[in-house]
């Protein structure tokens, strides 16, 4: 048990210790090769470092409790633009328009339910029909996308409300709107899944289905859950995103999935279930956002962040089996 | 109905539903528009299905294999901007075969990856999709490609060619399938990659060197994407970086719609086909009935899940799971 945890905290530390890493590497590569002046472990480069990493980090953390549960969420580039164009659009609506600011927290309302809504569909597909997540969402990701552009057709949605945009882009204690956002995302489902029945009983069933299912845990509400919260968190990322910019393209959000499922496999997270943590999904978000910025910081383009980013994924996931591996040969002696 | 119990039709429509909604989408569109089935219309299609087709066909083996594939997308833009650049540097007569070599490379990285490493296939082509994308944006420096004499160039034989009427790429998709077909169904290296997806374990305990047909099975991907990435450069003579971008999902929707196991082990070429057919024809067929683009994605989507449910359904006896 004591090896054990000193293993976990050794994995869950991993990420960290990766993010001091890039900052070394790039604070020290920086001073010889950066093409500005400024110097990268600044704190203002760092809030926006949070602020930047907020749309799909808050994408991360809600793939992280879906992942815990042994699914995996293929649509949430999908429900992000939706939920943000029925923010925008419905601002738009007369009897909205008559309510002044008050406007604002409806549209967003409506949003957050179109996320919780259209992931309420994935989760009960998967729970009623017993199809594999990965299949589900995969077809909810086009579908959802469908929907998306049946709204508004081709067009980008547009509206600029000013209050909306002042709202995107206070500040509060230092942090922005968005780095808040993700902060309180990322707080309330680390107490979800380390301090309530639902999180103890989504690591049971990501770790041994059956198990779960003889231990008396209900499966299918567990799943439908996640997916909703996941639903609404891809809406909220939406959201959040739309209210600064105040425009939306049918195409937004597309391979948000994959980005979010980097950040969260970086982490730490088992694809298979049953393991992982919202802390380490923070980290790997940070440490994404931290690559694209640093490389860029020192003068690599969009082209050496793919292929690091690419890379790096392959060998985390050979160093993470490796270990494993280790550890389970330690056990047979 | 909540149980399949009438064993011969519900048996039938489970092991040749794709087929049967094939049938009737056909029927159905042809009825309701009478150019559906006219002789252009239908070369059409498969013609513009045939890059999404070629790529469905290599990634049914590595599904069957038990893998995923999530890198092709990526892998065909980078076969495109590859072919299309050597094409001026080089001249088409070494570009082809230089831009094989080098997709097959890749895909050799990855089924080294999968197969010899034993790494999970999701992640590491997910890792690839991004870092293919970055090889892709070194090679063009961004920008797009594009051949400088358009006019002057057999290239274009692949992609807007014909040979007695029918269009080049139905030609050699055609030719691919049937090759491919054969291969999965008549040769021993087909068994062994039905045994290694569908128990990997049993299949190593006789003997069958998982490692390398997993391999083997990247290769045949990379294979059919390079093809890919010479009809798309033929087609259109040039091209973004991110021209097969989210290709990915859609050929794995195809695969899926044939009625491959993401398990593994299970799948024909044939049925992938008929995937890929259905697809093509949807989006046709929605659009001339008059119908937005779009509306195909939703259609899909149902599709896709009653496909999968109903097959699985039928297993199982039940239609409703059991997930409690």
């Amino acid at each position: 048990m004591n090896t054990q945890n000193r293993k976990d905290l050794l994995k869950q530390g991993a990420i960290w210790g990766f993010i001091v890493l890039e900052l070394a590497f790039f604070s020290i590569a920086g001073s010889f090769l950066s093409v500005t002046e400024t110097a990268f472990l600044s704190l203002d480069n760092m809030l926006l470092l949070l602020q930047q990493s907020a749309p799909i980090g808050i994408i991360a953390l809600g793939m992280t409790i879906v992942m815990i549960n042994g699914n995996i969420d293929l649509s949430v580039g999908a429900t992000f633009a939706l939920a943000a164009i029925v923010m925008l659009d419905s601002l738009t609506w007369p009897f909205m328009q008559a309510l002044g600011d008050w406007a604002i927290p409806l549209s967003w309302f409506f949003a957050l339910m179109t996320g919780v809504v259209l992931g309420a569909v994935n989760g009960l597909i998967v729970w009623k029909t017993g199809v594999d997540a990965f299949i589900v969402t995969l077809g909810s990701m086009l579908g959802f996308r469908g929907l998306v552009f049946m709204y508004n057709g081709e067009q980008p949605t547009s509206h600029l409300n000013w209050t909306l945009v002042d709202f995107a882009e206070a500040q509060f204690l230092g942090l922005s709107t968005a780095s808040w956002f993700l902060l309180g995302v990322a707080l309330i489902l680390w107490l979800l899944m380390t301090r309530t029945v639902h999180g103890r009983n989504a690591y049971a069933i990501g770790n041994n289905r059956d198990a779960a299912v003889n231990a008396g845990i209900r499966v299918g509400p567990h799943f439908l859950l996640n997916f909703i919260l996941i639903g609404f968190l891809a809406a909220l990322s939406g959201v959040v995103f739309s209210a600064g910019t105040g425009s939306v393209n049918p195409n937004d959000g597309m391979l948000y999935e994959l980005w979010a499922i980097t950040a969260v496999v970086l982490g730490g997270t088992k694809l298979a279930g049953g393991y992982g943590s919202i802390v380490s999904t923070l980290g790997g978000v940070i440490a994404i956002q931290l690559l694209r910025k640093g490389l860029g910081h020192i003068g690599a383009g969009t082209e050496v962040v793919n292929l690091v980013i690419g890379l790096i994924l392959i060998v985390v996931l050979f160093l993470d089996r490796q270990l494993n591996r280790k550890g389970k040969e330690e056990l047979k002696i | 109905m909540a149980e399949l119990t009438k064993k011969g039709i519900g048996g039938f429509l489970a092991r040749q539903g794709i087929l049967v909604a094939f049938v009737v989408f056909m029927v159905g569109f042809a009825l309701a528009n009478q150019r559906f089935l006219a002789i252009d219309n239908v070369f059409g299609v498969i013609r513009s299905s045939a890059i999404l087709g070629v790529m469905a066909l290599g990634v049914t083996f590595v599904v069957i294999g038990g893998n995923l594939d999530l890198s092709v997308g990526s892998m065909m833009s980078f076969s495109t901007i590859v072919v299309l650049d050597l094409h001026d540097k080089l001249g088409p007569t070494l570009a082809i075969p230089a831009m094989f070599g080098l997709t097959l490379l890749l895909g050799a990285f990855i089924g080294f990856l999968v197969g010899y490493l034993k790494l999970n296939s999701l992640i590491v082509t997910l890792g690839m999709l991004s870092a293919i994308h970055g090889l892709t944006l070194t090679w063009s420096g961004g920008k797009n490609m594009d051949i400088a004499d358009k006019e002057g160039t057999w290239f274009s034989v692949f992609g807007q060619g014909d040979i007695v009427g029918i269009p080049m790429p139905i030609i050699i998709f055609a030719l691919l399938a049937v090759l491919l077909s054969l291969m999965l169904s008549k040769t021993p290296f087909g068994r062994k990659v039905y045994a290694v997806g569908g128990n990997g374990q049993a299949a190593t305990f006789s003997g069958i060197p998982r490692a390398r047909v997993v391999f083997l099975t990247y290769l045949i991907s990379a294979f059919c994407v390079a093809t890919a990435g010479l009809l798309q450069a033929s087609r259109s003579l040039g091209s973004q970086n991110t021209v097969g971008q989210g290709m990915e999902l859609e050929v794995l929707a195809a695969v899926i719609l044939g009625g491959a196991s993401l398990l593994g082990g299970s799948g024909t070429v044939f049925k992938t086909v008929i995937g890929v057919l259905i697809l093509g024809f949807i989006q046709n067929g929605l659009l001339l009935i008059g119908l937005e683009f779009y509306v195909q994605y939703v259609v899909t989507w149902v599709i896709i899940i009653l496909a999968v449910w109903l097959d699985i359904a039928a297993k199982r006896g039940r239609l409703w799971s059991p997930i409690a």
